[in-house]
């Protein structure tokens, strides 16, 4: 192992260290009652119960789940779509206001429609998700896919490549690295809008756990969860962060 | 068509021809027909419509007046960036090769090209982990695969240094030994057209029309310091009013 990597490893472990430490003494000093800050023991405690008894797999199963499923319904309508804008000036004219506009109000003010029209369950969260990712993709797609340079389109012509494989070998190589930047960006706001969306439009996933925890006054638990959904989140930008070393993407992030 | 027509045709020919974006007039009344196998250098004042005039030549553009006859494939080298940055050194040549159908044949040229612009062991870089230099050769390498007929050069070494510069001079002329082209070279550089061409043309500001045409007849490879060149050199910059003729 190289120093660097020792250190890059040392570093973060000695503040997550103190972090805990902090939080130790706070809890002993008693500032709060511990049924409003609970102790680093009695989180300790409470994952261990909940890993037991499976609810917490459960519900990171479900979350997992939904995100999925809203994530990669928005980007498989979300791409083409995008690619569509970015290579079609009337299309763009007609539909970038009002994708604009889809894409600043914010998904959770869909959450009463949500109810309304799909229940409380799956599909409300997952078409809250799909909200939250599909306005984001299809802007990134078409700026992309609008800014790809003329000259890449006269080598296509001159040697001879047919619309499909302008489509396939130019346009979409092209706009591949902002569009796995797009994707994991989009993917955290995923990941935030699922805990939010479970919190009201839920009757399991971590979101409801956590709203469940806190009627219960079981902040044990859900500190847990919070330590759950922020690992998680991370973890889930770790694995799209692997599409970034592709070797036919790696020049749009070098330069 | 008959072969005694096809043989008389130019490679290039424009007849009359102007270009204009929207009030901006770029090119009038150009008439220009290009020999098989020649060498044309265009040289002329920055914005004065050499890009334009290539664009016209390869098809990119149309002319608003005037006619533009084409015989056989053409191919374009870039100043820069002409390469896809996401595709490997052999996977871009690949793209000149693309209507080879028989594999190992494809293979072979492959090899050769890259024996050509001597780029062995960086088959599988992507253009940005290579030189100016060497994107410049395999720019000219993708150009030269296949069997295109025409190569047009848009400033395709001004992004070099000198140095640099004068070794893709001479590769250029190596390459095009081996596989004989008819060549349209647009350079800012006075020196790399006396020394390439077997013939320039002086453009004037824009819009732009053919203010003097140079001949040079000397063979190539030519020598940076021989007299050809520079009395080629020498009448160029008495056309574009920097020295005076004597
Ligand atoms: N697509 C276009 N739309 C409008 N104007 C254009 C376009 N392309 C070129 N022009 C104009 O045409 C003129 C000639 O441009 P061109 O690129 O052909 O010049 P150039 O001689 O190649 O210049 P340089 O030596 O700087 O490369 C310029 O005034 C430019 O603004
Ligand atoms: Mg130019």
């Amino acid at each position: 192992m190289k120093p660097g990597a020792a250190r890059s490893v040392l570093l973060p472990a000695l503040v997550a260290a103190a972090l805990i430490v902090v939080w130790y003494f706070v809890s002993a000093a008693g500032l709060f009652p511990p049924s409003a800050f609970p102790s680093p023991d009695a989180v300790v405690k409470a994952f261990a119960q909940e890993a037991k008894s499976g609810r917490l797999f459960n519900d990171i199963v479900t979350s997992l789940f939904r995100v999925s499923c809203g994530f990669l319904i928005a980007v498989a309508a979300g791409i083409p779509l995008g690619v569509w804008m970015g290579q079609k000036l009337p299309a763009r004219t007609a539909l970038l206001p009002i994708t604009n506009f889809f894409r600043n109000l914010s998904p959770l003010a869909w959450m009463p429609f949500a109810i309304l029209w799909f229940g409380v369950g799956d599909s409300a969260s997952i078409f809250l998700i799909f909200l939250s990712v599909f306005f984001p993709i299809v802007l990134a797609t078409m700026a992309a896919v609008a800014g790809i340079p003329a000259v890449h389109f006269q080598v296509a012509r001159s040697y001879g490549l047919r619309r499909f494989e302008k489509l396939t070998q130019v346009t979409l190589p092209a706009i591949m690295p902002q569009v796995i930047t797009a994707l994991r960006v989009t993917a955290g706001v995923a990941w935030l809008v699922v805990v939010a969306a479970e919190m009201i439009a839920g009757r399991d996933g971590l979101g409801f756990a956590v709203m469940d925890s806190r009627n219960g006054l079981r902040s044990d638990i859900l500190v847990v969860e919070m330590i759950v959904i922020g690992v998680i989140g991370v973890l889930i930008d770790r694995v799209l962060v692997q599409l970034t070393t592709i070797p036919s993407v790696r020049w749009g992030y070098e330069r | 068509m008959s072969v005694s027509i096809a043989s008389q045709v130019k490679p290039l020919e424009l007849l009359d021809v102007s270009l204009s974006f929207g009030v901006v007039e770029v090119l009038r009344d150009i008439s220009l027909a290009i020999a098989h196998r020649e060498f044309v250098a265009v040289v002329g004042p920055s914005g004065c419509g050499k890009s334009t005039l290539l664009k016209v030549l390869s098809g990119d553009e149309a002319p608003s007046t005037g006619t533009v006859t084409r015989q056989g494939q053409v191919r374009t080298v870039y100043q820069q960036d002409g390469l896809f940055p996401w595709r490997t050194v052999t996977e871009n040549i690949s793209l000149g090769l693309r209507f080879v159908t028989d594999d190992q044949e494809r293979q072979r040229q492959l090899a050769e090209l890259l024996d050509l612009i001597r780029l062995h062991g960086f088959e599988n870089h992507y253009p940005h982990q290579l030189s100016g230099g060497m994107r410049q050769r395999v720019e000219l390498a993708r150009a030269l695969a296949g069997d295109s007929d025409i190569l047009l050069m848009d400033e395709p070494f001004s992004a070099l240094d000198y140095l640099t510069r004068l070794r893709m001079r001479g590769e250029l002329v190596r390459l095009l030994e081996e596989r004989p082209r008819t060549v349209v070279l647009v350079t800012h550089d006075i020196e790399e057209a006396s020394q390439l061409a077997d013939r320039v043309l002086v453009l004037t500001d824009r819009p732009a029309r053919i203010r003097r045409e140079i001949t040079i007849a000397s063979p190539r490879p030519r020598d940076l310091i021989e007299n050809a060149v520079v009395e080629a050199a020498r009448r160029i910059l008495a056309e574009v009013d920097i020295e005076s003729p004597r």
